[in-house]
């Protein structure tokens, strides 16, 4: 199958399969976008981890439309099933209290100063990719899962196995930081 | 109905992850606490890993590369998380607070 950048001449109407297609992504991006929102605007950290794990899931959404329903699988089990989890866990250990944001010591800019640079980036990289006259190279492989185990396992093995000993050098470190000054 | 073929085109997950990216940078910059900084980090990893997919799913020579990185994307923030909330944990035993502005001076 031969990529394309962009099918502008395809204009399906709604009551297609296509159609309905265009508007479930529609909704994922959506999603996404409101999930992002909720996980930077609001106060309270607990509601932040929720909206995390919606916008994760919208995520997962996107990667299926980037046929690879494996990579959407792998996401929602690590970030929405694993990583929302800890930061849950860790809001209930370390609870802040929480504080009138009226009374708050941080410095006024913190907010707009945020904001601006957020947006200088957003409009700096659509812009970067909108403007670019984006290369297509011929494929090689057909990017299954078939032939995702065997280039994980041949070309990129080296790579697996330091993974396999970052996590686990991870986790004992973990322990270790979180254990010190208990006793 | 231009806007129901949003997803054959290469542009548009570009802009979501670079919207992806603003977001976790303005929360990275505007909140105040460790966690909340941490949850911002998570969402610049996926708009990292977004591009990655996007590339891979539209220009890319061999179409699971960008998949293998994004699983290692995924590995290595689930790592981080952990070592991260394990400071956070440590950071809250000693100081009782993890806003930033509480953790600036040194306890000796």
């Amino acid at each position: 199958m031969q990529p394309v950048i962009c099918q502008p001449a395809a204009n399906p109407s709604l009551f297609t399969a296509e159609g309905m297609v265009g508007l479930i992504f529609l909704f994922l991006i959506a999603t996404v976008i409101t999930g992002a929102l909720i996980a930077t605007m609001a106060r309270r950290l607990i509601r932040a981890v929720a909206g995390l794990a919606v916008c994760f899931t919208g995520v997962a959404g996107i990667y299926y439309f980037l046929l690879s329903p494996f990579v959407a699988m792998m996401q929602m089990l690590i970030y929405v099933g694993a990583v929302s989890i800890l930061i849950a866990f860790a809001i209930m250990l370390a609870e802040p209290e929480y504080k009138d944001p009226i009374g708050r010591k941080n410095p006024p800019l913190a907010g707009p100063l945020g904001f601006s640079v957020g947006a200088l980036f957003f409009a700096a990289f659509t812009l970067l990719g909108l403007n670019t006259d984006w290369q297509v190279f011929p494929r090689e492989g057909t990017g299954d899962m078939h032939h995702m185990g065997i280039t994980l396992l041949t070309t990129h093995s080296m790579v697996f196995e330091l993974i396999s000993i970052v996590l686990l050098i991870a986790i004992i470190g973990a322990l270790v930081v979180a254990r010190r000054g208990r006793d | 109905m231009i806007m129901l073929n949003l997803y054959n085109c290469l542009n548009t997950y570009l802009v979501i992850g670079a919207m992806l990216f603003g977001f976790g940078i303005y929360g990275f910059v505007a909140r105040r606490t460790i966690i909340g900084m941490l949850i911002s980090s998570e969402m610049i990893l996926a708009a990292a890993s977004m591009n990655f997919m996007a590339f891979n799913r539209f220009l890319a020579p061999n179409p699971s590369i960008g998949k293998i990185f994004t699983l290692f994307i995924m590995a290595i923030a689930a790592a981080e998380a952990a070592i991260a909330i394990a400071i956070v944990i440590a950071v809250y035993r000693n100081y009782k607070s993890i806003d930033t502005e509480d953790l600036v001076d040194l306890h000796g």
